[in-house]
């Protein structure tokens, strides 16, 4: 019964990677002219969009996890924590292969670390994603070093755990939010029911947010794949902090588009405005659902209120990248498959990774816990029920 | 002293002979294809336009770096690679750049070109002749014109000259120069005989330069830095003792 659902996975797995790879193909030897749809009034398209803009949002679970475990010393989201900061760490890998895909010249990529221009918010982001990867990066390796056991270099990162940590949360606000302020240069481009110069707040808030989100999505898919029990309890006492990060979010935008006076476009029959509906629906429903005790306590429901305000996330970011530049640029974009190809690509590597990776290494740390506290783990849960 | 281009759409026949002149001085083909193209691209950097005009027959317009006073551009590049010299224009160094397009996402007037089938590809605009005008010779352009529509010169003067002639000829002119105010000022000033929207500029562009829409959030930077990381380990501290009681009120129960 799960031999061929499965092979059906890997079937899609492999004609994902091939049409990638033909995709790479195209972009190396006929340029971006060749593998993409870009234009000079579209310079930016979807391996921008998603693919560096959603892929450092997505990856925004490692920095508040870090902040709860560690810095406000919430122990209990502790079992969450490692494979949060394997998500972030292979998200910020994968804007980099997304960078090397999208730049004209990717072997210039080093450029803004030694070409400096504080005036750039590029340059900001550019130094944001190689500090923040290297932050990640040592934040991540005590889990390999563990398995084999390398005492030695783990004490050594120990020690400057705590000023890694406050680093890495400060690196992630400045990035998250550098990723909207990259928009506040094109006032008279970007449709007003997106410009706003709250972007670099309104991009860090829904990151913090969607950081949680993402949580519960791949505890959900790891449980899954590595016949776990899922952490239910703490994933639903998570789903409760969604509801309010989502809700502080979405009011600071109600607010914003108030005080603009943006809301009359509202009444416009636009393909700006159906796309910003959406975009706002796909984010306003789970989050009132999850204000529900049982939508919380119900891993399905759980799981697509979690997924939902990720697609409500990519919404907003492809609305502010793409569809909302379209009218103000004057022309039209749509990906070229080989764009999607990458993309996809992309995306199919990075749950392979994590797999992998969560086979291998001590991801889920309840694991080896387990044999010891077997009973004890039986019976948190059920205590926590009645709590959450 | 900066320099600056005036073009007088109402003084322009059209003939194209700026475009011809442009692409000589940057070693680019033209024929009469490329002349056709109305449009502003990596082979083509400046380009005449045909408006129709049902009444007074067709209206020419100039599409060219604007070379603004506060450029966009040269604010977002992340490597430097864009400069505005003192002396006015707005320069590229090829070398420089890692292809990142920002300059042209960020540019309100869709003037920087990207050289999309090359496999190493540059960023191409006008950069208002910077070597002949710094040897102190006209742009090419202005050389080429044989009607006076497009002037070269100083900023300031050619803003008095453009004032003059609006109120030599109110009834030729739409009383307004365009790229006093644009973005904070352009090194490229256009007279018309219509709005401006109707020889194709754009006139939703805000007056304020853009660099400040983003310095107002990057100056910020050291404050949030600073304010961060003492609020994060004050944080850590006051939660970290908390544990460390607990614990050693736990033991000596």
């Amino acid at each position: 019964m799960k031999l061929p659902k499965l092979t059906v996975w890997r079937a899609i797995f492999v004609a994902i990677l091939l049409s990638g790879l033909y995709a790479t193909y195209l972009r190396i030897f006929y340029g971006l002219g060749g593998s993409t749809n870009l234009s000079d009034q579209f310079p930016w398209g979807i391996w921008i969009g998603f693919d560096v803009m959603c892929g450092v949002g997505l990856a925004a679970g490692g920095f508040t996890l870090v902040a709860i475990v560690h810095i406000f010393n919430i122990e209990k989201y502790r079992p969450v924590l490692r494979p949060a900061i394997l998500t972030a760490f292979l998200g910020y890998v994968l804007v980099v292969v997304g960078l090397l895909y999208d730049l004209g010249r990717p072997d210039r990529l080093w450029h803004p670390l030694v070409m400096w221009n504080p005036h750039s918010v590029m340059f900001e982001v550019a130094w944001c994603v190689t500090l923040y990867s290297t932050v990640l990066f040592l934040e991540f390796i005590p889990v390999v070093l563990e398995k084999f056991g390398f005492h030695r270099p783990m004490a050594w990162i120990h020690r400057i755990s705590v000023p890694l940590m406050i680093l890495g949360i400060l690196l992630s606000t400045l990035h998250q939010s550098s990723i909207g302020s990259l928009f506040l240069i094109v006032p008279s481009k970007l449709y007003p029911l997106w410009y706003s110069p709250l972007l670099p707040l309104l991009f860090y808030v829904s990151a913090i947010a969607v950081g949680m989100a993402m949580t519960i999505f791949e505890s959900w898919h790891s449980s899954k794949a590595c016949g776990r029990a899922l952490e239910l309890p703490l994933l639903a006492s998570l789903g409760r902090v969604l509801a309010v990060a989502m809700s502080v979010y979405l009011w600071i935008r109600f607010l914003d588009l108030a005080h603009r006076d943006a809301l009359r476009l509202l009444t416009r029959n636009r393909i700006e405005t159906w796309l910003f509906l959406l975009e706002i629906a796909l984010m306003l429903v789970p989050t009132i659902l999850l204000f529900r005790k049982r939508v919380r306590l119900n891993p399905h429901a759980l799981y697509g209120c979690a997924v939902t305000i990720v697609l409500g996330f990519v919404a907003n970011r492809m609305n502010v990248a793409t569809t909302g530049m379209e009218a103000g640029s004057g022309t039209h974009y749509f990906p070229k498959w080989s764009e999607l190809a990458v993309t996809l690509s992309i995306i199919a590597v990075g749950f392979a990774t994590f797999r992998v990776v969560a086979e291998y290494f001590p991801i889920f740390e309840a694991e080896e816990e387990g044999a010891a506290t077997g009973a004890h783990e039986v019976e948190e849960p059920v205590r926590e029920l009645t709590r959450v | 002293m900066s320099r600056a281009i005036l073009y007088d759409s109402t003084l322009c026949i059209g003939c194209k002979a700026c475009e011809g002149a442009c692409a000589e001085r940057w070693g680019l083909p033209y024929d009469e294809k490329i002349a056709a193209e109305e449009k502003i691209s990596a082979h083509k950097l400046t380009a005449i336009e045909t408006h129709h005009d049902q009444k007074a027959g067709d209206r020419f317009s100039r599409r060219l770096c604007m070379n603004c006073v506060q450029p966009a551009c040269a604010s977002v590049c992340p490597v430097g690679a864009l400069q505005k010299t003192a002396l006015g224009p707005v320069v590229y160094d090829a070398d420089k750049c890692m292809g990142c397009r920002y300059c042209m996402q960020a540019c309100p007037f869709q003037v920087p070109s990207y050289e999309w089938s090359a496999r190493l590809p540059r960023m191409r605009k006008c950069d208002m002749c910077y070597e002949r005008q710094s040897q102190g010779k006209v742009t090419a352009c202005t050389e080429a014109c044989p009607v006076g529509a497009t002037k070269n010169g100083d900023r300031d003067e050619l803003i008095a000259e453009a004032k003059q002639r609006l109120a030599e000829k109110p009834e030729q002119y739409h009383q307004k120069i365009y790229g006093i105010q644009e973005v904070g000022g352009t090194s490229v000033l256009y007279l018309s005989a219509v709005p401006f929207e109707q020889i194709g500029l754009r006139t939703n562009v805000p007056s304020e330069p853009l660099p400040d829409t983003t310095w107002r959030v990057l100056e910020l930077l050291p404050d949030v830095v600073s304010t961060g990381a003492v609020l994060l380990g004050g944080i850590w501290w006051v939660s970290n003792r908390r544990e460390e009681v607990a614990k050693a009120e736990g033991r000596r129960k």
